[in-house]
């Protein structure tokens, strides 16, 4: 391992030759190997995203609790203090059936029309809005509020939370699997390179270490190749990952607003910096797994 | 310098030397005879530790190969200079890289390679030959490459497998006056060779090989046994 700056120098003149000599094997490496990457970046960000998405969507995710008609103004005090004392809940807040009834004018944009046309009475009920500190806790607050005295009808999101629990969880295990697979193939494809690049050098091996080159001396340039062409292929990814991504998320931006895409320079930065680090480490194991092989013999 | 006790090797299955004991002392010269197949490379390799006994001991510059560790190896290498029957040579470098190469591999500065290696050159007659590649050389040049790269790095052993076995008569003989000299100079040199002229003109210690047993090992020898 240890080595001098003289030897270091003999070391990049021959990484440089054989990236030189054999242009279209290492094309193809850090080709496929970019390919994997890229692959490999897409689907972390699918999880990202969906994950992103999916706790946007679990913060939005309300219980209304609608009230038995003419429940008394103690009684709704009663019950908002009870429904305050669950400790899962975070957020309650009364909605009068005027105030649900105006609401509801101002979505259709007709301020008095709609009571008009309702002859004066109002057929909407008192309600509450209950938000629970955790999203996976809401199927149990709202079974506790439909067991309460006033307590009419129950409604909240049903189902969709825990959907896309289940999706994220999906896509956590696809996109995992994806990823073991192509890090398995890229090692597999810039071992094949390295050991191309060693079979063209065979001869300039064994005459190494019959003049006495230590293990070291001729595993680094192979070793620096594989780092290059997994380091090489990586930056190509992340180039196409980054202008891809950002084009998307601006479109997404401007034509679908209400999904929330993850644009974090930290995180993407974050997961650049892990893919090159990925790129570099394909790079060694493939290439230790050839320069292992030939130096045993 | 070199030891072998009751050395036995085989190829699976396949005998190529059988209990085979010798000794070579520092500033020998010494011829290795026998037939094709005799195990005269079998030898060689041993010395140079790229092949192990099945049985036996060897000792080299006074360590054990057997129990030698595999990071070791190379700094015996280093002591031995080995010359191959194919040259082996690099044929997209000049002479001078070629020997160049040896040192730069143990990590010499680029001022004692500047140094050394025309020096080298030089003294096997390749100095106008240094910037030419080896298909450009003639066979008996090559050799002399072979053997500068061997010497480049002042082993304390030359081992040289049939160094004249694909070169004219007059060829060989310049090639084994130039070993004779570095022998001269204090280096150790083991050749096989089954060149009978050279061997029996010379009267060096001959030791025969025959189907893996060593049959004879004689000072002031001749190549077959005298009659
Ligand atoms: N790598 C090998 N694998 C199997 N058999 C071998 C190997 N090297 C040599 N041999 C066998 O060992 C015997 C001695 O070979 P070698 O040492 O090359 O003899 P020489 O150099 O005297 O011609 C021969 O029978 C040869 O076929
Ligand atoms: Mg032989």
């Amino acid at each position: 391992m240890p080595m001098l700056p003289k030897t270091w120098l003999y070391i990049v003149q021959e990484t440089l030759r054989s990236l030189k000599r054999n242009g279209w094997i290492n094309f193809a490496a850090a080709g496929t190997t970019a390919v994997s990457l890229f692959i490999l970046g897409v689907a972390i960000l699918l999880v990202i995203d969906t994950n992103f998405i999916a706790s946007s969507v679990e913060s939005d995710v309300e219980i209304m609790a609608y009230l038995q008609d003419g429940v008394k103004e103690d009684a709704v005090t009663a019950l908002r203090a009870q429904i305050k004392a669950i400790p899962q809940v975070k957020d309650v807040s009364f909605i009068s059936k005027d105030q649900a009834l105006t609401s509801l004018e101002q979505q259709f944009g007709q301020s008095g029309q709609l009571r008009q046309s309702l002859g004066g009475s109002n057929p909407l009920p008192d309600a509450f809005k209950v938000s629970t500190t955790d999203p996976r806790q809401v199927t149990g607050v709202a079974n506790l509020l439909t067991r309460m005295p006033g307590v009419d009808k129950v409604r909240y999101g049903q189902g969709v939370v825990e959907k896309l629990l289940e999706l994220t969880y999906y896509m956590r295990l696809i996109g995992l699997t994806v990823v073991v697979l192509l890090a398995l193939c890229a090692i597999f494809l810039i071992a094949t390179t390295i050991r191309l690049t060693m079979f063209a050098r065979r001869r300039e091996i064994v005459i190494m270490k019959s003049v006495g080159a230590t293990d070291w001396y001729v595993r680094w340039p192979f070793l620096l190749e594989g780092i290059i062409l997994g380091g090489a292929g990586a930056v190509v990814a992340i180039a196409v990952l980054f202008f891809s991504y950002s084009t998307l998320a601006s479109k997404v931006m401007e034509t679908l607003p209400f999904i929330p895409l993850m644009y974090d320079n930290l995180v993407l930065l974050q997961l650049f910096l892990s893919l090159l680090a990925a790129g570099v480490g394909l790079g060694i194991i493939g290439s230790l797994i050839s320069v292992h092989r030939y130096l045993q013999a | 310098m070199i030891q072998f006790f009751n050395v036995t090797k085989t190829y699976n299955g396949v005998r190529a030397l059988l209990g085979v004991t010798l000794q070579v002392e520092k500033g020998e010269f010494v011829f290795l005879v026998g037939p094709s197949g005799a195990g005269k490379s079998t030898m060689l390799k041993m010395i140079f530790r790229e092949e192990v006994p099945t049985k036996g001991q060897i000792y080299v510059c006074g360590r054990s190969t057997i129990r030698m560790r595999h990071h070791e190896i190379p700094f015996l290498r280093r002591q031995i200079g080995m010359v191959f029957q194919d040259f082996r040579l690099l044929q997209e470098r000049t002479a001078y890289e070629n020997v160049a190469f040896a040192m730069q591999v143990i990590g010499a500065s680029p001022a004692e390679i500047k140094k050394r290696v025309p020096e080298v050159l030089e003294m096997m007659g390749l100095k106008g030959h240094a910037g030419m590649f080896p298909q450009q050389l003639s066979g008996g040049e090559q050799q002399r490459v072979a053997i500068a790269r061997a010497l480049v790095n002042k082993p304390t052993l030359l081992v040289a497998d049939e160094p004249t076995g694909n070169l004219d008569r007059d060829t060989a003989w310049e090639i084994i006056n130039c070993l004779q000299e570095i022998n001269n100079q204090g280096t150790t040199v083991v050749i096989a060779t089954h060149a009978r002229e050279i061997v029996d003109t010379l009267r060096q210690r001959v030791i025969a090989l025959e189907k893996g047993r060593l049959v004879r090992d004689e000072y002031e020898g001749a190549y077959a046994h005298a009659t």
